[in-house]
This record gives structure tokens, C-alpha cells and sequence, in this order.
């Protein structure tokens, strides 16, 4: 059936939580009610990328992005878009007033400086129809491969690219394969790494979520270049919408043959399947998602041996994660000059960043390696609201650091990240303004690792606990001297102690905060200070007499009665009373009352 | 022959074998690397990092479990290293019940050690110590997890030597313990009581139920007679204590002690044992010649019964119906003895040193009390035993060597081999062809069935009637052999098994020997020394032809399999659960 106008609502985790399915059922009905429901496709794609501005729709073929749309904003643009041709324009994302409606977001800089290779069908295609895949060119990737390469020219094809793991380390994945393919063995595993841990960090999901089939295809091609024919995704129960699109695209992968025995009528032969991780971090450490596959508690071992030699069941197996594959059959297409040509010298490609915190456009974001933060910042991000200042970007998650202001024009690559003494991750990106309290920062993420801690070696299990100890201390106005430097000799000894990669770099936040913040944590321990205003423990609330009417609404707020005062006059809190909720400064509406 | 790398350690040249690690080739080297969670074999997880080297990757690596390479250059001590060490055995120390003197491994803890040798005398970074319920529900094994150093030793022994499971690592991070499936008591899991995870525990978080107060305030009792009978695994260690070289025969000086403790006799379990094989042998003969359930199996080692009552209950026919030589002495001690002794069997107190935990689970099933009092009143280890001899302030370096006491005191090699992993099985063939042919073959050294390969196998002919035997040690080799023989790959008249790797000499209730010293010694082969030692001392090597046995069933059991017997010295088992309902 051929349809006059295609909606593409997108089904994105954020866009789905803020009701798109609403949006969808209601337009049905409407279609319907118009009888028009032959004529107009409701398509449910993956993420657009904005998530700030969720729920987002796009109706073809006049290319129009709606933004913030509502149930009730459903009707006005059946009536007026679909029935009567007529752009809804307060609805249209960017320029309201262009004439080309399609181009209306071009100026949104959060789409402008992006380029979308690994999210390329995100929001573009139906994740649940594999011809929608394969009309994107899904799958002739692989065909090319096994029809027309050798396993060692593919290899060779992936290393020229320059692509590296997009996971955390930045591992060459050429390489990686090439280890896994020189391995003799009866059986070899092609695994991918769906485990997505870091706060905030949510591009795998979105891939998996918008466009599985491109990690489907991109395993089989993995298998045929090391000589692998099974594979698993260990993926995190709580994406169920992954889970389902993953499952949907496994069986009609197998439909249509592009699954299971002689792929494309040649020898190769691959199967997968999925493991549901129980939501540990630590599986996303490698050796402890293949232990957790096997069926073990997910804790990580020692390496050597690695997983190219000895992985899953003691066989080589090779292990990426999604954003790692999503990239893989675009490269085989296009070649790997084409990629290469973007990024940085040792940093080719783009890089998806899931950015949030204190930043107008939060979501997701893919952008050439080498793009500087300040881009990112403020020209894809929309700077920061309220007319704050930009304090620092927290990146690489909770192995990662903080990167300050006066590293704004840093141009973002693995090398350079490493270099300031934070990392790419995964791409979790989180924006804080000057209101944010850097011990509180490094706390809120050592409080993470504490918890994620698999507890096999004593400086994860023991040495973070401490240390979270000692930033609770100082918070609570408690700290002591020798605090600081007790957490930097601890730092130290975790870094170069700890058995796995999360726990060496689990000091991480606050060595870097450290680095960059240092006379923030001497403010909370020498002077008791948060400087930023954050740490209750150490702020009073203050009303200031020149500003108080005497209006008594403080007073009458305050649960705890510790404001008094005559009316018309200057009221006083009771510092032994208050217990610093904070609620008669947010009533105040004279901004009498300050944190000091 | 093996290929060899040459690497570096600490500017040293050093070859070693491939796929050897750095802790083999520094050791080989001259060059001490400490260790905490390491042990050779059982647990080599890398996980303690206290054996941390440099070998110039961004993070030191666990020289325990990192291969060696060509070329690889290791330092092993350098400030930062020793920095790094010092810092994680404070982190273990800081959440640790450092109540030491009181501590049931005071001295003999690897921990106290390891803080002493890394010049441990502050710890820096003390915060939260959490506090876990002491769990002393179990008859033979009680967990302080306030002790435990998390090195998981007992949780690889547990899983991977013994296939119990009964215990892994619970909860993540801070809060991570060891404990049984859903924090449930040790005596509500599938645990066999062995005691491995005692003798392998570095520290004082597993040790066994003491039953030495209980046997102090018995033999305080004047109304009791209260007699003793030792394990032949007893007298293979329990010099250990007194600082005698691993495999030294103390059974003379033993003998002595107990009766300074004031037991009023001392009997031998070798009698038992002795005993044990007139009852098991007819079985064997008459399962052979009737046609009945085979494989016979032995059932001398309670952790192996109950682990067959948890796992293979569709296999308890299998199981020899004979008690085990404890519960049979006992038993014999309140029915014969007693009689001919003229005492109340409800005067006797039968107190057993065993080198076993699990003998005390044994000791307390309700079914093994056929005189209408419990067969054992109470069961001691044999580090319980070092520890009374001890307290009553015995030298024991100096005692002399005195006998068993009359008239239950007499006891054959056959029987002293009972506490080496194939020993019941040597006995058993060595009594065989006499309960079969009422000759004795010739053959009296089995060979083939002692040492502690995983698996061992023999075959015997007599008469024309081929008896195929097999011998397994430790819970996960039983399985493995069990599993075969449940689908019919495997098949045998008769088998051996005992719970614990090597048999008895090497039980839970044995002397506890550091890391350090079982990474270079096999206990089990050097106990087991001793115990073979005896055998070949011994005039009388073979059961049937134990005067005291023989007088017994002249005197009392009339012959093996009788009625009597039956009454007294077998018994039956029963299928359990793993968990309780609910």
C-alpha cells in the first residue's frame, strides 16, 4: 500500500517515558475518526537524539519535526497537518518560521554539528521491520564480506579505518579481531557488550533500540572474520524495549536467512542469541560479562589470559560493544578512507555522547572525534540555563573525571580525554554549572563505584568504601586535616592495586576533582565551606535584614519553626532550629534568604 | 619436555616453564613474593592482590596468577609496591575482628602473619567494621564471617574440589561475605560437614563445633566411665601440634596423653575398622553371589553420606549398610563391652578423636543409637585433642610411648590404612579372598589403590569371580565417577569413597597447615606416610584375622551378618533435601 504521508513518532526509552505511545494511539483513533487511516503511516522509529525535547515526531513528506508534542496537540495536527496540508507551526522544532519546514531545525546547532554515522537509522527507520533495515542498505554489508572478502580482508579493512572501542578503553578493534582470528580452535565466540552502566549514559540503547539489525549484522561479520559461529549480546534486563526490538530483529534475521546456516548460499554460518544481564555494572567489565554469561556471578579475573585467547567457556572469544559494531558496516561499505577522513589523528570517526546535568539539550548526540567541548557545550548543547556559568563536564562515567573551563576548547579524543585525566567511557556526558559542589560531584560517583564494587578484591571492596568515607566526612563539615592527602595515598594504592579495570579506575572522580578543584575540598575541610552552596551540612541559611519586608511567609513555611519575627520587620532564623531544607529561601519572594 | 622463557625478575635472570606464573618463577628464583588468598591448586584467583607485581603494565598484576613470557621483566619490590601491599592489607585489616588473643587461630593465622612480615603497625584508613551473626547452628562447623578476609579459599574447596556448593560469596561490594545460598544457617544447606573450608581458611572464620568443654566436664564426672576411641588418620598429625615434622607417627605418645587426660581406657578405632571390613566384606560377597545391588560403596566417611543423601539419593542402596568404624566401636563398647566389663552402658561415655569434622554431624543422627543410647557421646578433633592435651599442661614431647588399652585394643594394619584414601579398599582386598575361598591370596601390598591420584582402579580375581574395584578421594571426584556410573558408562562390584581429598589423614579436624606450607608439601601423601608406616609394623595385617574381632564374634556377633550384628553395627539412610520448605 502506498501512503500519501508517513509519521514517524519516535519510541526512544526518553520519548517513550514522556508518553509517545499515547501520542500514537490517539492519532490512530483520529485517522481513523478522519478516515483517513489508509492513507497516513504511523511509523515507531528510535531516537531522534533530543530527548530535551521529547516527545518528538516527524511527518514525511514535508519533513516536519515536532517537538514537545502533547495528546492534546495530536488533534490540531491531524486537522491541520494531515487532513488540511497545513504546517503546524508552533509545534516545529527550531525555526518556526522557516520556509523550507524541513530545514526548520537546521539552525538548531544540536543537529547542525552532528554526524550521524553509528545512529544513522535512528529515528529514521522502524526498528521493528527488518525491509526498512535493508532498504538502508542493511545487510549488504555482510553480503559483501562473505560473498566477496576474505576474513583477513575485512580485518585488514577495520584496521586501515582506525575504529576503536567505543566502550571505555579505546582498544583499536582491528587489532582485537585480528587476535581473536589468529586463535586456533574448534569453537570461537563473538560477543557483544550491551551492558551499558555509566549514570546518564544511554546511546547503546538507543542504537539497540533504533536500529538493532546494524549490531546484528555487524556480529555476523565479526563471526566470519575470526571464524566464530555463535554469538551472544549480554544485555541489560532493564532495557526491555532493547531486549524486544533485539529479539523481533534475531527472528527475522533468520527469516530471512541473514541468520543460522550459509548465509548468502556460502559455508558461513551464525547464530545469536541473548543473555539478559541482571543490571551489575561490573558485567560490563569484560572477563565478568563472559564469567556472568557462563552462568557464574558476574565478577571479573585477571588477564592475561585475554578473551581473544581465552574467553567464554575457556575459548577465543571477541568481545565490543554496540556502538563498537554499529559503526562496523558502514565502514565495510563505504570504506575505510571514508572513515578515517574523520576525527583526529589517532581518533577516527564520530563519537555518541549522551549529555545531561545543567545543559539545555539534553541527549544524544554523535559528533566527529575532535569536536571541542565548547561546541558541544554550547553550540550542540544550548549552553547552560539560567545564565549560569559552565563549571566543568564529567566524562567516561564513574572511571572518568571532570574536565574544567579552562578546557573548554579541548578538542575531544581518547587520547586527549586521558591526557586531563578523564576518559571518553562510553560517552556519558554530564554538564555542571557553578552550583555544583565538586566534592559532592566526586562523591555522588565514588558512592556509585561503592556500590557497584563486586567486592573479589580488598581495594575496590574496602579502599573505595574508605574513601567514600572520608568525602562523607568532609561533606558533613567533618573533614580532617590529612583528609585530603589520606584520599590521594588511597587513590593510589586502589589505582595500582585493584584487579579490574573499574576498580583501578575508581579514584578516578575524585583525583581528577582533586586535580582541577583543589581549593574547593581545603575550603570544606579547613574552613567548613561548601563554596558552591551545596553541602547542607556545611551552609546556613541567612535572611538579610535590607531585604526582609517582614511579609512572615518564611516563617509561616518553615516546618520546623525556627523562623520568627514581627510582621513588617526583619525576621531571624534560629540556626540551632533550622535543619536546612531549604524551603524558605525557594518561598521567599524578595531573595532575602541566602545560603551562606 | 617442557619449553622454558627467560625473564627478568628483580634485575635477575630467571628461567621458567612456560605457563608457569610469576610466583613459580620468583619462588624458583630465591625470591619471596607474599601471599594471601593464594593457594596452590585450590584457589589461585588473584584476587587479595597482595602477591602484586610490576611487570610494567599501567596497574601491578597478581603475581599468582600471571604467566610468565619471554622477555617479561617483573620487579617484585619496589616502595610503591611495598606501599600498595601495606595499603590493601590495611583496607582487610580495617574491616576485620582484630580481636586476636582470643581468636581460635591465634599464631596460626595467616593473616596475623602477613602483617607482621609487611611491617603492618598502624592501620590508616579505618572506617565502618561490619558485624555479622556468628553462625553456629551446625553440629561440626560454625562461620564467623567477622573473621573472614573474603580470600575464598573454602568457597573454591567448597565448589570446585568438593562440588558441594554449600557456600559462595553473597551480596556485592562492602557488604560481599561469605555465606550459604539466601544467608540460610550452614545446617540448613547441603553442606556435608568436611571441614575443607576449615583447613583451608587463613584465618579464624571457620572452625569446628568444640566439643571440648563438653568432654572436660565428662571426664570430671565420676559417676561415667568415659573411654576414648582414636581414628587411625589421628595419629598421623597430631604431632603437628607439638611442632613434629608433617608425617611423623605419634601413636605411642597419643596413647599416653589420653590416659593423662584420664580416660579410663583407650581403645583404637582400628578394631573397628577391623570390624568394619568382616561386615563389608561378607556384603560385598553376598551382593556378588546374589546378585545384588552393585556397586557396593563404602560408608565409613560421613561427609560422603550425607553428600550421597543430598545428591544421589536414587543411589543409597548402593551404600554399604555397615556403620562407620565409630559409630560400630561405639556401639560395640555399649553392647559387648559393657556387658563384659559389667558396667551400665548408660555409665559409659564414648568420647571419639576423629580427624573429622563430620564426624559429629555423624555422631548426632538420631538412627546411630542401636543400644538405646547414642553409639558416640562426643567427638573431638584432632586439633581439639592437641588443644585439651595442652590446656591439662601434658608434654607431650616428652611422654613415653604406651599401648591401647585391653581388651578392645588390638588392631590390624589393615585397619591403620582406613585413614588413607584407598585404605578401606586395600583392607577390603586383602580379606576378600578369605571370605570368598577361606584362603588368603597372596598378596598383601595392593599398590595400585594407595597414593592421590584422582582416580584409582583394581581388579582382583578369585575363584573365577572378578571383582573390579575403584577408588575415589574428594566429593568432586565421587561425582564424577558417580555420574558415569548412573548412566551406565561405568560399572564396578565395589568402590571406595572418601569425602576429603586424600582420605582422612587429610580431614577438616586435622592440624591446620598455612598456605605456605601445603603449597610445598602434600599433606596428604606425607600423613599418609605415617599411616603406611604402621601398617607395615604391624605382625597382623589383615581383618579376619584380628584375634579380638574374631573373639567378639565367637563371643557375641557369632559371625558377620548375623542378626545381632545387623542390630548393632549396620544401619540406613535416608534422602534429604538440600534446603528446608518454606
Amino acid at each position: 500500500m502506498i501512503y500519501r504521508s508517513h509519521v514517524l513518532v519516535c519510541n526512544g526509552t526518553g520519548c517513550v517515558s514522556s508518553k509517545s505511545p499515547d501520542l500514537m494511539a490517539k492519532m490512530e483513533e483520529l485517522l481513523v475518526a478522519n478516515g483517513i487511516e489508509n492513507e497516513v503511516k504511523i511509523i515507531k522509529t528510535g531516537c531522534f537524539g533530543l530527548c530535551e525535547k521529547g516527545p518528538i515526531l516527524v511527518i514525511y513528506p514535508e519533513g516536519a519535526t515536532y517537538c514537545n508534542v502533547s495528546v492534546d496537540d495530536i488533534e490540531e495536527i491531524v486537522n491541520e497537518h494531515l487532513v488540511k496540508g497545513r504546517i503546524v507551526k508552533r509545534l516545529l522544532l527550531g525555526d518556526k518560521e522557516a520556509e523550507d519546514v524541513s530545514k526548520s531545525r537546521d539552525n538548531v546547532g544540536f543537529f547542525a554539528k552532528q554526524k550521524r554515522i553509528a545512529l544513522r537509522n535512528c529515528g529514521v527507520i522502524n526498528p521493528e521491520n527488518i525491509e526498512e533495515y535493508i532498504a538502508h542498505d542493511g545487510y549488504l554489508a555482510l553480503a559483501k564480506a562473505v560473498t566477496e572478502m576474505t576474513p583477513a580482508e575485512v580485518i585488514a579493512e577495520i584496521t586501515k579505518s582506525g575504529l576503536r572501542g567505543r566502550g571505555g578503553a579505546g582498544f583499536p578493534v582491528g587489532r582485537k579481531w585480528q587476535f581473536a582470528a589468529q586463535e586456533v580452535s574448534d569453537q570461537k565466540y563473538v560477543c557483544c557488550n550491551a551492558d551499558e552502566g555509566d549514570p546518564g549514559a544511554f546511546m547503546d540503547r538507543s542504537i539497540l533500540e533504533g536500529d538493532p539489525h546494524s549490531v546484528i549484522e555487524a556480529m555476523a561479520i565479526a563471526g566470519y572474520a575470526i571464524g566464530a559461529n555463535q554469538g551472544y549480546i549480554y544485555v541489560r534486563a532493564e532495557y526491555p524495549i532493547a531486549v524486544e526490538r533485539l529479539n523481533i530483529a534475531i527472528k527475522q534475521a533468520h527469516e530471512y536467512g541473514l541468520l543460522g546456516k550459509n548465509i548468502f548460499n556460502t559455508d558461513f554460518s551464525f547464530n545469536l542469541e541473548l543473555r539478559l544481564g541482571a543490571g551489575a555494572f561490573v558485567c560490563g567489565e569484560e572477563t565478568a560479562l563472559m564469567t556472568s554469561i557462563e552462568g557464574n556471578r558476574g565478577e571479573p579475573r585477571t588477564r592475561p589470559p585475554f578473551p581473544a585467547v581465552k574467553g567464554l567457556w575457556g575459548k577465543p572469544t571477541l568481545l565490543n560493544n554496540v556502538e563498537t559494531y554499529a559503526n562496523i558496516p558502514v565502514i565495510l561499505l563505504k570504506g575505510a578512507d571514508w572513515f578515517s577522513s574523520i576525527g583526529t589523528e589517532k581518533s577516527k570517526g564520530t563519537k555518541v555522547f549522551a549529555i545531561g546535568g545543567k545543559i539545555h539539550n539534553t541527549g544524544l548526540v554523535e559528533i566527529p572525534m575532535g569536536t571541542t567541548l565548547r561546541e558541544v557545550v554550547y553550540d550542540i548543547g544550548g549552553g547552560i540555563p539560567n545564565g549560569k556559568k559552565f563549571k566543568a563536564a564529567q566524562t567516561g562515567g564513574p572511571s572518568g573525571g571532570c574536565i574544567p573551563a579552562d578546557h573548554l576548547d579541548i578538542p575531544i579524543d581518547y587520547d586527549n580525554l586521558l591526557e586531563i585525566g578523564s576518559m571518553m567511557g562510553s560517552g556519558g556526558m554530564i554538564i555542571m554549572d557553578e552550583d555544583t559542589c565538586m566534592v559532592d560531584i566526586a562523591k555522588f560517583f565514588l558512592e556509585f563505584t561503592v556500590d557497584e564494587s563486586c567486592g573479589k578484591c580488598p581495594p575496590c571492596r574496602i579502599g573505595t568504601k574508605r574513601m567514600l568515607e572520608i568525602l562523607d566526612r568532609i561533606t558533613q563539615g567533618k573533614g580532617e586535616e590529612g583528609d585530603i592527602e589520606k584520599l590521594e595515598a588511597l587513590a593510589e594504592s586502589i589505582n595500582k592495586g585493584a584487579l579490574c579495570g573499574l576498580g583501578q579506575t575508581a579514584p578516578n572522580p575524585v583525583l581528577s576533582t582533586l586535580k582541577f578543584f583543589r581549593d574547593e575540598y581545603e575550603a570544606h575541610v579547613k574552613d567548613k565551606k561548601c563554596p558552591a552552596g551545596v553541602c547542607t551540612a556545611l551552609l546556613n541559611y541567612v535572611i538579610i535584614a535590607d531585604k526582609c519586608k517582614g511579609c512572615s511567609l518564611c516563617a509561616r513555611k518553615c516546618p520546623v519553626n525556627a523562623i520568627s519575627g514581627e510582621v513588617k520587620k526583619p525576621y531571624v532564623i534560629d540556626q540551632d532550629k533550622c535543619i536546612k531544607c531549604g524551603v524558605c529561601m525557594e518561598s521567599c519572594k524578595f531573595a532575602a534568604i541566602e545560603k551562606k | 619436555m617442557s619449553e622454558f622463557v627467560t625473564l627478568t625478575i628483580d634485575g635477575k635472570e630467571v628461567k621458567a616453564p612456560k605457563g608457569a606464573t610469576v610466583l613459580e618463577a620468583a619462588k624458583s628464583a630465591g625470591i619471596h613474593i607474599p601471599t594471601l588468598c593464594f593457594l596452590k591448586d585450590i584457589n589461585e584467583i588473584g584476587a587479595c592482590r597482595m602477591c602484586i607485581v610490576d611487570v610494567g603494565a599501567r596497574s601491578f598484576q597478581a603475581a599468582c596468577a600471571y604467566p610468565v613470557s619471554e622477555g617479561l621483566n617483573v620487579i617484585t619490590n619496589s616502595p610503591k609496591i611495598r606501599e600498595t601491599r601495606r595499603v590493601t592489607l590495611e583496607l582487610i585489616l580495617s574491616n576485620h575482628d582484630r580481636e586476636c588473643l582470643t581468636c581460635v587461630r591465634s599464631q596460626n593465622c595467616e593473616l596475623q602473619k602477613l602483617a607482621k612480615e609487611l611491617n603492618v603497625k598502624d592501620i590508616r584508613y579505618e572506617g565502618e567494621n561490619q558485624e555479622f551473626p556468628i553462625d553456629d547452628l551446625s553440629p561440626s562447623i560454625v562461620r564467623d564471617p567477622n573473621k573472614c578476609v573474603l580470600c575464598r579459599r573454602c568457597v573454591s574447596v567448597c565448589n570446585e574440589v568438593q562440588s558441594v556448593g554449600a557456600i559462595g560469596v553473597v551480596d556485592r561490594g562492602f557488604n560481599s561475605t561469605v555465606s550459604s545460598p539466601f544467608n540460610f544457617a550452614l545446617n540448613d544447606t547441603p553442606c556435608v560437614n568436611c571441614g575443607q573450608c576449615i583447613v583451608v581458611c587463613p584465618v579464624g572464620a571457620l572452625y569446628e563445633k568444640s566439643s571440648v568443654e563438653k568432654v572436660w566436664d565428662a571426664l570430671a564426672n565420676e559417676d561415667l566411665h568415659v573411654v576414648v576411641q582414636t581414628a587411625p588418620a589421628v595419629r598421623a598429625a597430631l604431632g603437628e601440634e607439638f611442632g613434629y615434622p608433617i608425617g611423623t607417627r605419634v601413636t605411642g605418645k597419643m596413647v599416653a596423653a589420653l590416659k593423662r587426660l584420664g580416660f579410663a581406657k583407650v581403645f583404637d578405632t582400628d578394631t573397628a575398622a577391623d570390624l568394619t571390613i568382616m561386615e563389608e566384606g561378607t556384603e560385598l560377597v553376598e551382593r556378588i553371589k546374589n546378585n545384588g545391588k552393585l556397586p557396593l560403596i563404602t560408608s565409613c566417611s560421613p561427609g560422603w553420606i550425607k553428600f550421597c543423601e543430598h545428591n544421589y539419593p536414587d543411589m543409597l542402596d548402593n551404600l554399604s549398610s555397615c556403620k562407620s568404624p565409630q559409630n560400630m566401636f561405639g556401639a560395640v563398647l555399649k553392647s559387648y563391652y559393657a556387658e563384659k566389663m559389667g558396667i551400665d552402658p548408660s555409665k559409659i561415655f564414648v568420647v571419639s578423636v576423629m580427624p573429622c569434622t563430620a564426624k559429629k554431624f555423624e555422631a548426632g543422627r538420631p538412627e546411630l543409637a542401636s543400644t538405646g543410647y547414642p553409639d558416640v557421646d562426643e567427638v573431638i578433633t584432632t586439633r581439639e585433642l592437641a588443644q585439651m592435651i595442652k590446656e591439662a599442661g601434658i608434654d607431650f614431647m616428652n611422654l613415653p610411648d604406651e599401648q591401647f588399652d585391653d581388651p578392645m585394643g588390638e588392631a590390624t594394619g589393615a585397619g591403620v590404612i582406613f585413614g588413607a584414601t584407598g585404605g578401606v579398599m586395600e583392607a577390603a582386598l586383602r580379606s576378600v579372598p578369605y571370605l570368598l575361598t577361606g584362603k588368603d591370596d597372596e598378596n598383601i601390598d595392593i599398590k595400585v589403590v594407595r597414593g592421590v591420584e584422582d582416580f584409582k582402579e583394581a581388579e582382583l580375581e578369585v575363584n573365577g569371580i572378578k571383582i573390579k574395584a575403584a577408588v575415589v578421594h574428594g566429593l568432586g571426584n565421587a561425582r564424577k565417577l558417580l555420574d558415569k556410573i548412573r548412566s551406565g558408562e561405568a560399572e564396578y562390584h565395589f568402590i571406595e569413597v572418601m569425602a576429603c581429598p586424600g582420605g582422612c589423614v587429610n580431614g577438616g579436624g586435622q592440624p591446620i597447615q598455612p598456605a605456605s606450607v601445603r603449597n610445598e608439601t602434600d599433606l596428604r601423601t606425607e600423613r599418609a606416610k605415617a599411616i603406611y608406616e604402621e601398617d607395615e609394623a604391624m605382625t597382623i595385617r589383615r581383618s579376619h584375622q584380628n584375634p579380638r574381632v574374631l573373639k567378639m564374634y565367637e563371643e557375641y556377633f557369632e559371625k558377620p551378618g548375623s542378626e545381632k550384628s545387623h542390630k548393632l553395627l549396620h544401619t540406613h539412610y535416608v534422602a534429604r533435601e538440600n534446603y528446608p520448605e518454606n
